[in-house]
């Protein structure tokens, strides 16, 4: 009986004009990349409470992809290579000292997107790249080329490689700094490490739904996973769940959208970005729901971190 | 340079400035460096949206803004507030896109919107952007111990009564405000650095509230004035140099200040040698 049904299943998917055209499954892939990569980096960037930063490493790379049209390199690369600038600067200026540490972001961010706005005013008067502006910042999944995916693929391996390898050291930096040093574990080290890995994410996640939109799956899944989890392994697996529901579903609503309104197809980003807040929305209220009526303190992460 | 196209430009610049400061000042006390950036971006769409519609893009920029600011509140109070922030920012530019996605002109808009417009200031525009700056200078004026008690210290301010929910309110407004009178000119990403360069490298040079502030006007009227005289030269959007000059100005200052400590501890330290 089961076979059958998923034979049956098969037949359909594998007919469908959804997942037969090429730039869905471009789409359907890198989108799933940014998705896991950004779901479990936006925990523990969440959890530091570093969501700031994460959204102007993000904004700040869309300069790099602007440079990449002048430079003719792969807009990957651009988005990375700028976040990495970035990610060093903020470090260097003073994001140890939490009480510079708004300040410092706020500065960096402002000298890059200074930087994005005027690497695209020379995109759209030196080359011909009309509308550079608009999938740099807001991103165009479905106009990612073919060749982008393995590349996506790495950084993402990239991430996952680090994650392994630093899960316990990067929970204790984030939950309790102190204890972190007296464990001998260096939180400057841990705090760099953790922003170029964000880097990595973040580039994924601007060549996805564009750089300024990044931030959506950064900590949209990540805040909505903290909220109602109590273990660090339960959020990053329910933060993976929300942020991928959002992108494919996203992807899907946006392929669909173009039969709505007599053939105009609605952004991706959209779509992705809007259902991430309405997850967020309702993560927050259920938490609140759940919290009043058994009326039982538990305490969140998020109040033990406190 | 100054030629009869460019006054209006030159007026509202410093006009814009001059409230940057004062609003910067507090978004620096504060820490809401994040709603600051929030707001502008937030405000975009509203743009959008009344270039769809053919009216007045100052109305839907004030719409847009008003309704971040409730929103942002509420998202507040139910999470983490930067989390909120952030989440807030991304939907409303989300719709962003999509009301781009929608109007013919594509290219040229999105970019004026994000990264400022020099030579867009006209006559009516100018009126409405100084009438602004006014309501909210004299706003400040009235407001400034309150607030600057409530964003210092927080306890010591309840204690005297006032409340603090009221005063963040307060200060959203006036921060929304200064970021739709601010936007069409400088572009929705560079409000920010306006709002925060100046008042962060001027924290610098004093400890004093006042002379603190008087230095933040004095640092956001040269990056706008730099910014617009080198768009002019250049040609190259205002948004770069205002950018750029933020940046600059925090990190000369803060060299400064580095520089004015490690001469004081020589001084103190060559005391001390004498005296034994």
């Amino acid at each position: 009986m089961v076979p059958e049904v998923m034979n049956e299943l098969w037949r359909c998917l594998s007919q469908s004009a959804f997942l037969n055209s090429q730039p869905v499954q471009t789409a359907l892939i890198v989108g799933a990349c940014a998705a896991l990569v950004s779901a479990i980096i936006g925990v523990f960037t969440v959890l530091r409470g570093n969501a700031f930063a994460g959204h102007a490493l993000a904004d700040v790379s869309s300069a790099g992809g602007a440079a990449s049209f002048l430079l003719g390199i792969s807009p990957l690369l651009g988005f990375l290579g700028m976040a990495w600038i970035a990610a060093l600067g903020m470090e260097w200026l003073g994001v140890r000292k939490a009480r510079e540490r708004d300040l410092a972001t706020g500065i960096v961010l402002g000298a890059g997107l200074g930087l994005s706005a005027l690497f695209l005013y020379l995109d759209v008067t030196t080359t011909s790249t009309t509308g550079a502006a608009v999938s740099v910042m807001f991103g165009s999944l479905f106009a990612v080329s073919r060749e982008l995916i393995w590349p996506a693929i790495g950084a993402s391996l990239a991430v996952f490689v680090l994650v392994a390898l630093l899960y316990r050291p990067w929970i204790l930096t984030a939950v309790d700094p102190d204890l972190a040093t007296l464990r001998g574990i260096s939180p400057r080290w841990m705090g760099l490490l953790q922003l170029l890995a964000l880097g990595l994410a973040v580039a994924v996640c601007a060549l996805a739904i564009g750089a300024v939109l990044a931030t959506a799956l950064l900590i949209g899944p990540a805040g909505a996973a903290i909220r109602l989890s109590r273990r660090v392994a339960q959020a990053l697996i329910l933060a993976v769940v929300i942020g991928l529901t959002s992108v494919w579903a996203g992807i899907w609503l946006a392929y669909e959208s173009y039969y709505w309104f007599s053939g105009h197809a609605w952004p991706v980003s959209f779509f992705v970005v809007v259902l991430v807040f309405l997850f967020y929305v309702f993560a927050m209220l259920l938490a609140a729901r759940t919290r009043a009526r058994t009326n039982v303190t538990y305490p969140t992460m998020r109040e033990r971190e406190n | 340079m100054f030629s009869s196209f460019m006054i209006n430009t030159w007026i509202a610049g410093t006009a814009i400035a001059l409230v940057a400061a004062f609003v910067g000042f507090f978004v620096v006390i504060r820490r809401s460096a994040f709603a600051a950036h929030a707001l502008p971006l937030g405000a975009f769409p509203g743009a959008a949206a009344a270039n769809l519609l053919g009216v007045n893009p100052f109305f839907g920029l004030l719409i847009f803004v008003g309704m971040g600011v409730l929103l942002l509140r509420q998202l507040a109070r139910i999470g983490r507030r930067d989390v909120g922030t952030g989440l807030l920012l991304v939907l409303f530019l989300g719709i962003g896109a999509l009301l781009l996605s929608m109007t013919s002109e594509y290219g040229p808009a999105v970019f004026s919107l994000l990264f400022g417009e020099v030579l867009g200031v006209s006559d009516a525009d100018l009126w409405a952007i100084l009438v602004i700056c006014v309501l909210v200078l004299l706003a400040m004026i009235l407001m400034y111990r309150p607030l600057l008690l409530d964003s210092s210290f927080p306890d010591l301010a309840a204690l005297q009564g006032i409340r603090n929910a009221r005063m963040d309110l307060i200060f959203l407004s006036l921060l929304a405000l200064v970021t739709a009178t601010a936007l069409p000119v400088v572009g929705a990403f560079l409000v920010f650095t306006l709002l925060v360069g100046p008042p962060a490298a001027a924290q610098s040079f004093s400890g004093h509230p006042l002379l603190s502030l008087l230095w933040s006007v004095i640092f956001a009227e040269i990056c706008i004035w730099g910014a617009i005289s080198l768009s002019y030269w250049s040609n190259w959007p205002i948004g770069f140099f205002v950018g750029i000059l933020g940046a600059m100005l925090f990190v000369l200052a803060r060299g400064y200040r580095h520089w004015h400590q490690r001469q004081r501890r020589l001084v103190i330290r060559s005391k001390v040698l004498n005296q034994k």
